[in-house]
């Protein structure tokens, strides 16, 4: 997916993050962390973002995500949806299927 | 070495010898006479103790470099006494000082960091330290660590002269040129001052310090004349918004509703659930809404309590006005609600955070308490408690009188929700372990209760609570719970610097807290 | 006929798509049925938003012990077809379809997720449906459309957009939606499938609700939604089934049980044929009692 404008998903509301994605032409994925339990489930959040930008096969963004100690599920939907809403694509759920 | 809790602790910490935790009942006390700096004096002459500044009460009281000042928490987070005292002390350049409250003591401006920072104080025994003042201590700023101790534990320690008071400054709603003190009277009431009781009869030397000063004799007179040496008058004691604050709303949050009516139900369910029992409920969102749940449930089954004890709220008082409960012993109050009563109601009393909770006493109220409901940061699969320290390792809560509670009542509850955001709360080891889980019978949380299989009274509360039909769940259940929530969090690193000591109610060390490892 | 798990629905309680807090903690309290909602609770710069954290919640922290389900968007707004795609692909039990008017509404709902079922390898029809009320069309209609499609298992009456179709005042007395839960009912009835009542939207009258309750419970109904987790133990408490309800239901069985061991076609209990609604009947009488804790024991023993 080609990120083709800067988009925000979720919200700062406790147990949810917001998540920023916008075009990083020529610089790969970069991403900004900021987390109420980056202590605890930093390296596990960060991991969580790779992969979904790797499933959604983006290869250039900036990703930056302010977390309020939002479960993993919550930040991989809040991501997804973030890519979508930058890439102006909807989500192909046949992806999802077994 | 490892203690009775299975933490690991040295044997020595600077020139700390460290008894180790050996058991909630282990410990006997030693047989020699209490130990006090109060000496025999003579009354002054002027028929006065007022005295013009703090400076001079200070110079007057003889503080030098390396004693040990205390104050009260009864003004909570509107205490201005102790910025207004150690700022006096430092103009006078005195340092070197032990810090000694009863409590937590969270201060902003100024703040205590400040104190320790330039030399002002360099040790500091306290319940519980947070803040700005937390972060630091974590951070490795005081060479001594930080000794902390339960409620019940801080009157033992001075008497067995583990702690030792210079001067204690006492803060006061209302008191008389003679030294007659007191919190329940005043424009600023803040009610029981229960914790101060025992650095009035054993400090060297007392301050009392007020914004509000009345006529000879005051009455009431929780703090009396006889150990009295100075009276300060003061613009203000605080701020009145925060020492008389109003009576906490019930919480809207549905978790926490469900929290409290499920501990309510099994305070209900249990056998001990009879007329003239007794209960502690506590300050804290899920506290007052259990409390709430409680007298529904005794006005169902028209059973009045002979006491409740501990910190009061309004949401106690009120119990107390529909007939509900007999006494309320309060060694704290909460509110402005709570801080009035005593003086209002004959049923309503202040009681000495000796009598409340002091395991060396010839009897403390709370070894005849049926109920304790506590607030926990974390509980672990062992039931060990962690009132203390957060996720990452923060400072952020204080012993209190959990620990004394729970070593205490028959049946001591702990409420907490499985997960905080991402946090959880039930977790495989504490990080801090404060309350030992031996001592603890039942955890209430959304998901289910549990009971402690190691507890004395484990088999009557599972028979009592299955033929109330209320969720069994255990402890292990719970922790995978949470942690199939929120994964597993990564550990949190320490050097092996300890920069505090918790201590258990007998004075024996059950914990350390260790400095964290920076990035 | 095939045995049918007994799924009670004595209480639903809706989470907002757009809140995981919400999402979150709904699992904990003591509602039957938790629907995690895309509809009326999202708003519609959210729908996207709701989608994608509905189909993680359900995927991955959907409750053991209660039925699942997800509403989903109206049948002719623009996001019930990814709608759909999402929440037949998150296999929650059922899916619940708001403002229902016609059979062939459902009928056509029912092909589409059957569609996705294949395409997702799921068992067809594995999706179940509860279809809700909320139009003066609807009412009228069902009859119909309780029939519609063998995925419905409940039909749901929602007063608000009803008694707006109507031009009728909503009051919290409801003579204006009587007949409607009524006429409801009685199609749920001809069905054999389950009738869900209103929601009484006053959180903070306890006696009112207590009284609408037991209306609801009185005229049939198998249970009513909530609209608050304080609302779920009162609820559950008025669809508790008496001791004559529950002996009643352990003599039907029994005589099912007699039935079968001797073999009969028919079965007779005082005079009347037992056919298999009753039995479901009784079965989930004795699942309702054993819900809310009452023990019974097989054969007439009651703890």
């Amino acid at each position: 997916m080609e990120i083709k404008k800067p988009a925000v998903a979720g919200s700062l509301e406790s147990s949810d993050c917001q998540i920023m994605v916008e075009p990083n032409p020529g610089q790969g994925i970069s991403v900004h962390l900021e987390s109420d339990v980056k202590g605890m489930f930093g390296d596990s959040i960060l991991e969580t973002v790779h992969t979904v930008l790797k499933e959604m096969a983006v290869s250039e963004a900036r990703v930056e995500l302010r977390d309020r100690g939002a479960l993993d599920c919550v930040i991989r939907a809040r991501l997804q949806c973030a890519v979508c809403r930058a890439a102006e694509k909807a989500y192909d759920w046949t992806k999802e299927d077994a | 070495m490892r203690n009775a809790a299975g933490r690991e602790i040295p044997e020595q910490i600077g020139d700390y010898i460290v008894k180790p935790y050996q058991g909630a009942h282990a410990t006997v006390p030693s047989g020699e006479p209490v130990h006090s700096l109060r000496t025999a004096a003579k009354p002054v002459a002027g028929g006065t103790k007022l005295i013009g500044t703090i400076e001079e009460a200070v110079r007057a009281c003889g503080l030098k470099d390396g004693m040990t000042i205390s104050f009260h928490h009864s003004f909570r987070e509107g205490d201005e006494i102790i910025g207004q005292v150690l700022t006096a002390i430092r103009s006078l350049g005195i340092r070197g000082l032990c810090f000694a409250p009863s409590a937590v003591v969270n201060i902003k401006n100024p703040s205590i960091v400040d104190f320790v920072k330039d030399g002002t104080i360099d040790r500091i025994e306290a319940s519980g330290i947070r803040g700005e003042l937390g972060d630091a201590v974590l951070a490795g700023l005081m060479e001594h660590p930080v000794i902390l101790r339960t409620h019940g534990s801080r009157p033992r320690a001075i008497e067995a002269g583990e702690l030792s008071v210079d001067v204690a400054f006492i803060g006061a709603s209302a008191a008389d040129m003679y030294g007659n003190a007191t919190g329940q009277i005043g424009p600023n009431a803040c009610g029981s001052l229960g914790y101060s009781f025992i650095d009035a009869t054993a400090a060297g030397r007392v301050v009392v310090i007020t914004d509000y000063l009345v006529d000879y004799p005051c009455c009431p007179a929780s703090i009396s004349q006889q150990y009295v040496d100075y009276v300060v008058k003061v613009e203000r004691i605080g701020d009145p918004e925060k020492i008389g604050k109003g009576a906490a709303r019930l919480t809207k949050n549905p978790r926490d509703l469900l929290i409290a009516e499920r501990a309510a139900k099994v305070m209900a369910a249990s056998r001990l659930f009879k007329e003239n029992f007794s209960f502690q409920t506590g300050a804290g969102a899920i506290s007052i809404a259990c409390t709430k749940y409680l007298a529904n449930q005794m006005e169902e089954r028209g059973i009045k309590a002979s006491f409740a004890l501990g910190g009061m709220t309004a949401a106690i008082v009120d119990m107390y006005k529909k007939g509900l409960v007999r006494v309320l012993e309060c060694s704290q109050s909460f509110d402005a609600v709570a801080a009035r009563a005593i003086a209002e109601e004959p049923g309503i009393v202040e009681i000495d955070n000796a009598l409340y909770a002091n395991p060396f006493t010839k009897g403390a109220m709370l070894d005849k308490l049926n109920f304790g409901v506590l607030a926990a940061l974390e509980v672990d699969t062992d039931f060990n408690v962690n009132i203390l320290t957060g996720s990452s390792g923060e400072m952020m809560g204080g012993l209190g009188g959990g620990p004394d509670v729970a070593a205490g009542a028959d049946i001591s509850i702990v409420c907490l929700p499985v997960i905080r955001g991402r946090t959880p709360s039930v977790t495989k080891r504490v990080f801090t372990c404060c309350t030992p889980g031996e001592t603890v019978a039942c955890v209430v949380t959304e998901a289910g209760i549990a009971l402690n299989p190691r507890h004395a009274r484990y088999a009557e509360l599972k028979e009592d609570l299955e033929k109330a039909n209320l969720k069994l769940v255990t402890i292990e259940e719970l922790q995978r719970l949470a942690e199939s929530l929120t994964g597993i969090p990564k550990p949190i690193e320490t050097t092996d610097r300890i920069v505090c000591i918790v201590e258990y109610r007998d004075g024996t060390v059950i914990d350390v807290i260790r400095e964290i490892k920076k990035e | 006929m095939a045995e049918k798990t007994i799924r009670l629905k004595r209480t639903s309680l809706y989470a907002s798509g757009a809140s995981p807090v919400n999402m979150v903690q709904a699992v904990f309290y003591n509602e039957d049925v938790l629907i995690y909602d895309l509809e009326d609770s999202v708003p519609a710069s959210e729908k996207d938003a709701a989608r994608f954290l509905v189909y993680q919640m359900v995927k991955h922290h959907r409750p053991k012990d209660k039925y699942v389900g997800i509403r989903v968007n109206g049948i002719y707004s623009e996001y019930l077809e990814e709608d759909l795609q999402a929440a037949v692909r998150a296999k929650p039990d059922f899916l619940r379809i708001p403002k229902v008017e016609y059979a062939r509404e459902v009928q056509d709902i029912s092909k589409r997720i059957a569609a996705i079922e294949e395409k997702n390898g799921m068992e067809a029809g594995s999706t179940d449906l509860i279809v809700n009320i909320e139009s003066y069309m609807g009412v009228i209609n069902a009859m119909e459309i309780a029939k519609a499609s063998p995925r419905i298992v409940a039909m749901a009456v929602s007063a608000e957009d009803l008694t707006a179709s109507m031009k009728a005042q909503r009051t919290k007395q409801g003579l204006e939606v009587f007949y409607a839960r009524n006429a409801v009912l009685l199609a749920c009835r001809a069905a054999g499938i389950d009738a869900l009542d209103i929601v009484f939207s006053d959180i903070n009258d306890v006696e009112g609700l207590r009284e609408d309750t037991a209306l609801a419970k009185n005229l049939g109904f198998d249970g009513k939604t909530c609209i608050h987790p304080r609302q779920i133990d009162t609820v559950n408490a008025y669809f508790t089934p008496s001791m004559k309800e529950i002996r009643y239901a352990l003599r039907v069985l029994e005589a099912v049980e007699e039935g079968k061991r001797q073999k009969k076609g028919a079965v007779v209990l005082d005079g009347g044929m037992i056919d298999k609604p009753m039995e479901l009947r009784a079965l989930t009488t004795l699942a309702q009692a054993q819900a809310a804790g009452i023990h019974v024991r097989g054969k007439g023993e009651m703890a």
